[in-house]
């Protein structure tokens, strides 16, 4: 990790310092057949934060993710990574899609998961070497897995396949991490590590974006908050931004009054 | 095993190893993919491509049926990922449909056009004419290095082979992108696999080894090849290496056993026939996956949580 820093902590300070976004989207649009998904969303993450993208089921969390990536196609927008356009930037990120959006019977073993992070540097044909192993078995160090690492992957519990996604996305050494709910369904030690895994990617200056559900741990894990519902409601600090308003806005009548007003003494 | 096993025997036991080895390879990720039936659509949509050369060349010899067969499956495989994906339908509801309704033009092509001589070309479609293949010019293991007897080989065998070897070196390159897009597809768009092309190149592959091993082996072997040895291999290990290594032995096994049971089994019990090879080779790779399935070590779906 030393060495990481030593090679892109200049460059990230500069960055933060020119206020450079990690993520810029604008005018995006996604529909899912009739349906629109997503409308003119516009967004900028700032290089170096931790964001959270806040909205109610439906909202369009999950899609705005994909579509920043590229894994669902968008019917108009601009995405911009690092100030360039997403193919020429696309190593630079990470992304650890839902738990459930894969078949965790597939045959593999925990170590092989990490390894798939690491496709960039291995190619089609490039042999698995020590080293290679040695760089996913300290990913699995990370998130507290090591000792899975020989484990199939549907031995796991939901808690340790989240933290065997985060590995993954870990050995992509990336610059920005896009996280669809890497809290959903995980236990009490598992939030805690992934977070204290996320909090020291922040350390090193990288760029967090998690989709988020639990509204009341949104002011300790993250720095920003970007709500949408559709279309996008607010997007700033969580100072500023974190506000029974803006709640109220995202998500209508559904979130009773009494409700906001504890997320805003938790502020 | 002497001159009469190298001239009857010998070049149908390879191509039915060679078809069944074709088959299996990619059948690992279509069963992994939850697109184990794109076989069995495959090998449907073989007859409107049989009935279609048939009209247009008025021959029923090998090349036309066979390109035939090619192109049906071909434009079958891109009709199934254009119904996924623009519709927007599951895998298996897409190829229902492309499968029944081009299953369905094709009897009704069949109807419509003076087809008695492919009636006959559908039934071989089925049950293939393994045992017809046989190496007339060969008067023992000698023959093999024999030039002249060398060229009198049956097409089919090194059509067959050559099919099977380009679909293990295509898994081997490819392996990684296989693995990963199998796995995670959105993940792997995200680290430059283009996960869609590698879906469509999977189904054009299977096709190929559908449509080269239908022509000689029927369309029974191939279904039962595509789904059966995967199948079993996925009970007997929770890796995927070693997954492919099961598949590739259980083919080669139900070929070998399913053919000599076919051709001498009869004979052992009294009986002066012999049964089709092709149904004897399916069958053996039926029940070696029911033998896993009580038997496997890997037979339950997920093997049991780890407390956290």
């Amino acid at each position: 990790m030393e060495q990481r820093a030593l090679e892109h902590g200049y460059g990230v300070e500069e960055r933060l310092q020119s206020g450079e976004c990690a993520l810029e989207v604008s005018g995006l649009t996604v529909t899912y057949g009739e349906k629109p998904a997503l409308v003119g969303v516009a967004a900028q993450i700032p290089s170096g934060s931790m964001t959270a993208i806040i909205g109610p089921n439906g909202a369009g969390k999950s899609t705005l993710l994909k579509a920043a990536l590229g894994v669902v196609p968008k019917s108009s927008g601009t995405v911009r990574v690092f100030g360039e356009a997403l193919s020429r930037q696309m190593h630079r990120l990470a992304y650890v899609p839902q738990r459930a959006s894969v078949d965790w019977d597939f045959p593999t073993r925990v170590i092989d998961v990490v390894l798939m992070g690491m496709y960039r540097e291995l190619g089609l044909l490039r042999p698995v070497r020590r080293w290679h192993r040695e760089k996913a078995l300290a990913c699995l160090q990370r998130v507290d897995m090591a000792d899975f690492a020989s484990r199939q992957i549907g031995q796991l519990s939901g808690g340790q396949q989240q933290r065997v996604f985060l590995a993954r996305a870990l050995a992509q050494s990336a610059d920005l991490y896009l996280l669809d709910e890497p809290f959903a369904g995980v236990d009490a030690a598992t939030e805690r590590a992934i977070i204290d895994v996320l909090k020291s990617l922040q350390a090193e200056r990288r760029t967090v974006v998690c989709v988020h559900h639990d509204l009341t741990t949104v002011p300790d894990y993250f720095d920003r908050v970007l709500f949408i519902n559709v279309r996008k409601v607010a997007e700033g600090s969580i100072a500023t931004t974190f506000t029974a308003e803006n709640l109220q806005k995202t998500y209508g009548g559904r979130l009773a009054t009494t409700h906001i007003d504890q997320l805003r003494t938790a502020v | 095993m002497g001159p009469e096993f190298v001239q009857l025997s010998l070049t149908p036991l390879l191509i039915a190893i060679f078809a069944a080895v074709a088959c299996a390879l990619p059948g690992n990720f279509l069963i992994l993919r939850r697109q184990a039936l794109v076989g069995d659509a495959i090998s449907h949509v073989v007859l409107p491509g049989i009935v279609v050369a048939f009209i247009l060349t008025g021959t029923v010899s090998t090349g036309p049926i066979f390109l035939g067969a090619a192109a049906a499956a071909i434009a079958a495989a891109i009709l199934i990922e254009i119904v996924k994906r623009a519709g927007n339908v599951e895998p298996g509801a897409a190829m229902g449909v492309v499968f029944s309704s081009l299953f369905a033009a094709g009897v009704l092509l069949l109807e419509q056009s003076d087809t008695s001589g492919v009636h006959l070309d559908v039934e071989h479609a089925l049950y293939g004419n393994l045992e017809s293949l046989i190496w007339l010019a060969a008067d023992g293991w000698h023959s093999l290095l024999d030039p002249e007897a060398l060229a009198d080989l049956p097409p089919e065998l090194f059509r067959m082979m050559g099919v099977a070897l380009a679909i293990a070196i295509l898994t081997a390159i490819f392996w990684r992108p296989l693995k990963i897009s199998t796995f995670d597809e959105g993940f792997a768009r995200t680290v430059g696999i283009p996960a869609a092309i590698v879906s469509f190149a999977l189904v054009i592959v299977s096709a190929m080894a559908a449509v080269a091993a239908f022509d000689a082996v029927g369309s029974i072997i191939v279904i039962a090849m595509l789904i059966c040895p995967p199948a079993a291999a996925r009970l007997m290990t929770n890796r995927l290496e070693i997954q492919i290594l099961w598949s590739i032995l259980f083919a080669v096994v139900s070929a070998v056993v399913g053919y000599v049971l076919g051709g001498y089994g009869p004979l052992w019990l009294g009986s002066e026939y012999s049964v089709s090879a092709a149904g004897m080779i399916a069958t053996i790779s039926g029940l070696i996956l029911a033998l896993t399935c009580f038997v496997g070590p890997y037979r339950k779906r997920i093997g049991e949580p780890m407390a956290s």
